[in-house]
């Protein structure tokens, strides 16, 4: 049934958001550490099992596919809902402090990225 | 009347609306994207761009910090869109990831994480010493904001910063997480984010959940949970360190 995939995943998403809660306030910091990870982890770790213990039949799996083919809708709606005048109305510091950031972080992937195995770089240009 | 019931019947059925709209949306963005750039930009990247304009539109017309979902009708989107359905949406998106993948690159991912909340932190306090700040607590706030618009005001409330840094901080957490958004597409290629390894490095160095996912979603929706997955981490990392070995660093510097 489409149900059951729908709640497994709903099952790992409040699973891992749990287990973020209680890092995050073991370590003392005010926030979720890896919550949401943690249930994509949650998620993998099922769905690897293979036919060992968990059949996923074809139906518990399509009420997961919907969800993760909504994922870019959703994301668009998530985007009309940003506060993209507080963005903009903190003036030139937030604004350079912010592009700053983005800018030399882009420019640490290509770097970091040498330090995976060059066989699993993919099909990344030559470099 | 006409008007009146219709308006009525959208906003009381929000999610719906918000459905069919975006729905809508997509659709118009897909063809913008086929009929004005031959496919060279992602409908889904044209989608995004044209919702973060609303966004602007809606914040302008109604003067409230939601976007386009501060306007009655559309209020829908904000719950389509808020932080419940898109982590569950993230979440199915591991589906079928394999597990070897995420071996491969783990430490690498992890390193990123700590790595990207260090270089954010530093720059933005390097632009508030730059600005005239000399205060390390509101140096470190900014330095905060510019790892996600989330760490800043954790980092300020716990140092006691003033509300008018902490409202920087949030703001240039906002800029990231809206160029990220936008300039991803468009630098992909340059930057080698074509797999899933530099996904879990672009998700660990970027940190933005929302940046991440809309970036990625504009680039190839194939590396989202990689990049998803690194993400996750960096918010609590910012909050562990930002305000602790971060700030003492800034502090012993100032």
């Amino acid at each position: 049934m489409i149900i059951y995939g729908v709640a497994l995943l709903a099952f790992c998403m409040l699973a891992g958001v749990f287990v973020g809660d209680l890092i995050g306030s073991f370590i003392g910091v005010q926030a979720n550490v890896g919550g949401i990870g943690i249930a994509m982890l949650l998620l993998i770790y099922l769905s690897n099992l293979g036919n060992k213990k968990l059949q996923f039949g074809p139906l518990t799996e399509s009420g997961i596919h919907f969800w993760s083919a909504m994922y870019i809708p959703i994301v668009v709606a998530m985007a009309a809902k940003q506060n993209v005048i507080g963005a903009l109305s903190g003036g030139w510091m937030a604004l350079l402090a912010g592009v700053g950031a983005v800018v030399v972080s882009f420019l640490l992937i290509p770097v970091l990225a040498h330090f995976t195995p060059a066989a699993e770089r993919g099909n990344s240009n030559a470099d | 009347m006409l008007t009146e019931t219709l308006t009525a019947v959208l906003s009381k059925n929000a999610l719906i609306t918000a459905f069919l709209f975006i729905g809508f949306l997509m659709w118009l963005s897909y063809f913008l994207s086929e009929k004005l750039t031959r496919g060279q930009i992602h409908g889904s990247a044209v989608a995004i761009t044209i919702g973060l304009v609303l966004a602007y539109l809606g914040g302008q017309y109604t003067g409230g910090s939601k976007g386009l979902a501060d306007i009655a009708i559309f209020s829908g989107v904000g719950i389509m869109g808020g932080a419940m359905f898109r982590d569950f949406a993230i979440v199915a998106t591991a589906f079928g990831v394999k597990t070897d993948e995420l071996k491969k690159a783990g430490w690498i991912g992890a390193a990123s994480v700590i790595i990207g909340v260090a270089l954010s932190f530093f720059i933005g306090a390097l632009v508030a010493v730059s600005f005239g700040y000399t205060d390390p607590v509101a140096i470190s706030t900014i330095g905060a904001g510019a790892a996600t618009y989330i760490v800043g005001p954790v980092t300020g409330t716990a140092l006691g910063a003033s509300s008018d840094v902490i409202a920087l901080s949030v703001a240039a957490g906002l800029t990231k997480s809206v160029l990220v958004m936008v300039g991803t597409p468009f630098v992909a290629n340059r930057i080698g984010l074509n797999n899933p390894y530099s996904a879990m490095i672009y998700g660990g160095l970027m940190g933005t959940t929302s940046g991440v996912a809309a970036g990625l979603a504009a680039t190839d929706p194939k590396l989202v949970p990689y990049g998803a997955m690194t993400a996750t981490f960096y918010t609590g990392a910012g909050c562990l360190l930002a305000p602790s070995l971060l700030f003492l660093i800034v502090r012993a510097l100032a």
